[in-house]
């Protein structure tokens, strides 16, 4: 490489797979916003990319797994949490990161989800909640606010919706923040400093679809949403995870509402197993670098 | 392909009576199974508890998943972080794994799925033997693949065959199928556990070369592209979708053609070397007996009563089931009268059996439905039959 082309190179290409670029996400969506802040955060932490690994399930969102220059692995829809556990648990000294959409890993994924957070597996998960099921044209997903109008709900949504957060709290996440898109350097750290809690992280990020979402619910262009979302939001940190549903259209609370030490999976396996086994259990991945 | 001995610390050396569902473990624990994620089902559930209570001294990981859909995905992570990871399952698990075994054939994951057979459809018979998954084996997860599948017909089988499968789905980098059934499952026999040394292992074959020059399907000789495992810097990309050598997305017609095609052709042709049968008296027999799995152990009292009776009658025993053993069935056809398929089902396998014979000798089904096995004599009176 000539000396001026290393000198034009984008600093985030290092971490970019760019030949596969452009990408494949719509002018004005907010995905490409919410990886900017990922590499963002693994540049600040000076992360070993040798040691992260980037796990997506299908959907836009999905898709980030093949443009990040890392072990990625693009899955099937909803088993990115399950495929990222066998993969922490077979190394366990690679930091594992789901990236995925709202639909992949809250609705097929869901019943995945409560269990790795159940088990405190160390992993983060980053979901990207753009309200609906945007790959496949829109459709009502489990995270849509009630009235919102989407392909298969063209009347507008009369189902419930999961608020993420207090799902993560219950089922026994030990960190969990929000925040829109456009909090760039509030996503930023809480990906930097999840990237550094042991147990599992959930980190949402409230996004615009433009081409589905905001154009059928009639919320304006892409920075128009980025914006009315930001806006939309009030910073309430440790917030009691029972208040954070979202209204159509309402109010966002975002902050980091639960960050707290606790045993990971295989902590709390390899502490049971030595009390209980003694001198006979082998302990499990403290030390790794064996292919066994 | 590089070889070494077993690790002794997971080899049970010595003579043991144990069911085949302890055997699985037990072979993968020899074979070099170190990571297990499984969901319970009768009447598989022995594996995954054997399975529990060895891996602590071994070394290793034993995870209890939410369901099937997630062991599969986790066995595709696990083999990813380089271990050679397996599951053990039924009729209704094994229906969930078909998706990700799909993701395990496009990724060209190496692991181990064994299906201990209970008779269906749906819940079915939980607790009684069945046949029935055989052409959901080849043919469950959608889409063109072909697929490895072994058929042990004893304990020691299912001891032997879990390192076989193993080391093939390391071999070939493809998920491999373990197709027994409840009656082989929970029979007690003696196992014989041999020493370490004498235990063949199969190496992954690992990628060596420059880092950045590292293509994670890119065909070697032998159709088996190496592999890495995350963590060691190669950062590479794979997916389920359709791709190229890189592991990057394609959607096209032309990539999907020669993708797909690899998937099929690795395992067409190393059939030959894949395929494992045995034959007993098929020289000059005029009635040849095809079985598989407990059947085969059924049918060898029917085969006694025929040769007693002065029918010159042979038996093959697929011990694998897939690839079929097409060429030899072929041959076979040419020189037999009939060729009698008993199995445990309304008659899967007995298709391929007249797919490779066309109309060069008769064949006969005999169906069972599962809960139990044949009645010898229902077998023996179709041989007479056939032997008019
Ligand atoms: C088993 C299965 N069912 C359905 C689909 C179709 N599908 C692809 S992406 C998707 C929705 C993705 O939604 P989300 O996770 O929210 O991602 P987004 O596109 O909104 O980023 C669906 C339903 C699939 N790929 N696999
Ligand atoms: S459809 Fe929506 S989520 Fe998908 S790329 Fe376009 S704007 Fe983004
Ligand atoms: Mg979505």
């Amino acid at each position: 490489m000539k000396k001026e082309d290393r000198l034009e190179k984008n600093p985030i290409e290092e971490y970019l797979r760019m030949d596969r670029i452009p990408h494949i996400w719509c002018p004005g969506c907010g995905i490409g916003t919410v990886v900017t802040s990922f590499i963002e955060a693994l540049k600040k932490n000076k992360e070993d990319l040798d040691k992260v690994a980037v796990v997506s399930g299908i959907g836009c969102t999905g898709r980030v797994a093949g443009y990040v220059k890392m072990d990625s692995f693009h899955t099937t829809h909803g088993r990115a949490v399950p495929f990222a556990t066998g993969l922490k648990l077979a190394n366990p000294d690679m930091k594992v990161v789901v990236f995925s959409g709202d639909g992949d890993i809250f609705g097929i994924g869901g019943n995945h989800f409560i269990h790795a957070a159940r088990r405190n597996m160390d992993i983060l998960i980053i979901c990207v909640n753009n309200f609906n099921y945007a790959m496949t044209g829109g459709q009502v997903a489990a995270t849509t606010p009630m009235t919102a109008n989407a392909s298969t709900a063209p009347y507008g949504n009369y189902e419930y919706s999961f608020s993420l957060p207090y799902l993560a709290d219950a089922c026994g996440a030990t960190y969990v923040a929000r925040w829109t898109a456009l909090h760039m350097r509030r996503v930023t750290k809480s990906i930097q400093e999840a990237l550094n809690h042991r147990g599992l992280s959930l980190i949402e990020v409230i996004t615009p679809c433009v081409t589905l979402y905001a154009r059928r619910n009639r919320l304006g262009d892409g920075l128009n949403l980025l914006k009315y979302y930001y806006d939309q939001s009030v910073i309430e940190h440790g917030a009691d995870t029972r208040t954070l549903d979202i209204a159509y259209q309402g109010k966002l609370v975002c902050g980091k509402f639960i960050d707290k030490e606790k045993p990971t999976f295989l902590d709390a396996m390899n502490t049971h197993l030595s009390n209980v086994l003694g001198d006979d259990y082998e302990l499990y991945g403290r030390i790794n670098n064996e292919n066994d | 392909m590089k070889k070494t001995k077993a690790d002794p610390k997971g080899v049970l050396t010595g003579a043991h009576y144990m069911d085949g569902d302890h055997a699985l473990a037990e072979g993968a624990l020899a074979g070099g199974c170190r990571f297990f994620a499984g969901y319970p089902i009768t009447p598989s559930t022995e594996t995954a508890e054997r399975f529990s209570s060895r891996i602590p001294h071994v070394g290793g990981v034993f995870i209890q998943m939410e369901d099937e859909l997630a062991s599969m995905a986790a066995l595709i992570g696990a083999s990813w972080g380089g271990k050679k990871p397996m599951t053990v399952t039924s009729g209704p698990g094994f229906s969930l794994m078909m998706e990700n075994l799909g993701l395990a054939v496009m990724m060209e994951t190496p692991l181990v799925i064994a299906n201990v057979q209970r008779g269906g459809p749906s819940t079915g018979l939980p607790t009684l033997t069945g046949q029935q998954d055989m052409m959901q084996a080849k043919y469950g997860s959608h889409g063109d693949y072909e697929i490895i599948a072994l058929s042990p017909d004893s304990p020691q089988e299912c001891f032997d065959l879990t390192i076989e499968a193993l080391n093939l789905a390391e071999t070939y980098r493809v998920p491999v199928l373990i197709m027994t059934d409840e009656c082989v499952g929970h029979m007690h026999e003696k196992v014989i556990i041999p020493p370490a040394e004498e235990i063949e292992i199969v190496e992954r074959k690992w990628y060596t070369g420059p880092k950045d020059e590292y293509l994670p399907y890119k065909n070697d000789k032998d159709l088996v592209p190496f592999m890495v495992k995350a963590g060691d810097g190669y950062r590479f990309h794979t997916t389920g979708l359709t791709h190229d050598e890189r592991g990057y997305p394609i959607i096209t017609a032309e990539c999907q053609k020669v993708n797909v095609t690899h998937l099929i052709e690795k395992i067409r042709k190393n059939a030959d070397k894949i395929i494992k049968i045995e034959e007993d008296q098929t020289d000059d027999a005029e009635i040849l007996i095809v079985s598989y799995g407990i059947t085969s152990r059924v049918a060898v009292r029917a085969v006694q009563k025929a040769r007693r009776a002065g029918i010159k009658i042979g038996t093959l025993r697929l011990i694998t089931a897939w690839p079929f053993p097409e060429k030899r069935i072929r041959a076979l056809s040419k020189k037999v009268k009939a060729i009698v398929v008993p199995e445990i089902n309304y008659g899967q396998m007995v298709k391929e059996v007249e797919r490779n014979s066309v109309d060069r000798c008769k064949i006969y089904s005999v169906p069972h439905l599962g809960g139990w096995v044949h009645d010898p004599e229902d077998i023996y009176k179709v041989i007479k039959e056939a032997s008019k």
